[in-house]
């Protein structure tokens, strides 16, 4: 018997997703810089990474990169399993679920920015769940909710619209074409 | 930028807008009163609506006490109490704002709406 390795396989598929959650991440700490008057209006930028993804790779792949960012990012900004490590985490659940269903609706019509706005309504909805069940059970929180959904929806149709601005351009580039 | 947006999207956009304005509606004018309560010596004298403009004469220990109600707010005209708070505090207009006219013992309070605070202990 000879002594075990565990060798953990990876496709070129798994990296191309560590690639794009990588890139995710790098947006994430970008807008962490970016001064918010609100804690918790952010713009929300790797979710133009999940977008892309979503349009390419599929659902799955976009829980994959969208999760990765999540816990590797909460292991960088070091609030892993700290409250803003949850929040982060239901919002993006609820922004997965969101995009599961906008994927129902005819392409045709709806694009990336419909995707994006849905995902960023789903997402305040999970955060504020969050807040409200466990960090600040007041209905105070109430008062806050038109500024959040106000926010997710500028935010929402402006990552829509860089998402969609760069699938167009990988278009022109390459016969590819996102499904 | 026209050709990144289809028709549905325009769609979610208004939609989001159209939820966004019924938000606020919702709770930033829940505070919003419909109804005044006029208490004398403890006992509710009177629960009328806003809507209707009128002027009512409260007896109380001192004397008369006269509250106004107009334009959806009320307020307490004349007191014969010696401090005249009451009546310094002007128009009451959102639901739980409370006028309490002392020794008189006549209070005027707002409500209505779906979060009500009370302003004495709040």
């Amino acid at each position: 018997m000879t002594a075990s390795i565990i060798k953990l396989t990876s496709t070129p598929a798994d990296h191309h997703l560590a690639k794009m959650a990588a890139v995710a991440l790098g947006l994430s700490v970008l807008e962490g810089a970016i001064p918010t008057p609100l804690p918790g209006v952010k713009p929300g930028l790797a979710n133009i990474v999940t977008l892309i993804v979503l349009a390419r790779y599929g659902w799955r792949a976009a829980v994959w990169v969208s999760l990765l960012r999540v816990i590797a990012g909460s292991l960088l900004f070091g609030n892993f399993l700290a409250p803003g490590f949850f929040l982060s985490l239901s919002g993006a659940l609820f922004s997965l679920l969101a995009l599961a269903a906008s994927l129902s609706l005819p392409a045709r019509w709806f694009g990336p920015v419909s995707q994006s706005v849905l995902a960023a309504f789903a997402h305040i909805a999970g955060q504020l769940l969050v807040v409200f069940l466990w960090l600040i059970p007041h209905s105070g929180v109430a008062y806050l909710i038109p500024v959040f959904a106000t926010a997710a929806l500028l935010f929402g149709a402006a990552n829509g619209l860089i998402a969609a601005h760069f699938m167009d351009n990988a278009r022109d580039n390459s016969a590819e074409s996102p499904s | 930028m026209r050709r990144y947006l289809r028709p549905g999207d325009w769609l979610i956009l208004l939609l989001g807008a159209g939820i966004i304005g019924l938000m606020i509606q919702v709770f930033w004018q829940g505070g919003q009163a419909n109804t005044v309560i006029i208490r004398a010596g403890g006992k509710v004298f009177l629960e009328a609506p806003l809507s209707r403009d009128r002027e009512i004469e409260v007896p109380g220990p001192l004397g008369q006490t006269r509250v106004l109600i107009e334009k959806g707010r009320a307020r307490v005209a004349a007191d014969p109490s010696p401090r005249q708070y009451c009546v310094k505090q002007g128009w009451l207009s959102q639901a739980g704002e409370v006028a309490v006219c002392l020794p008189n013992e006549i209070s005027v309070e707002l409500s209505g709406g779906t979060n009500r605070y009370d302003s004495l202990n709040y």
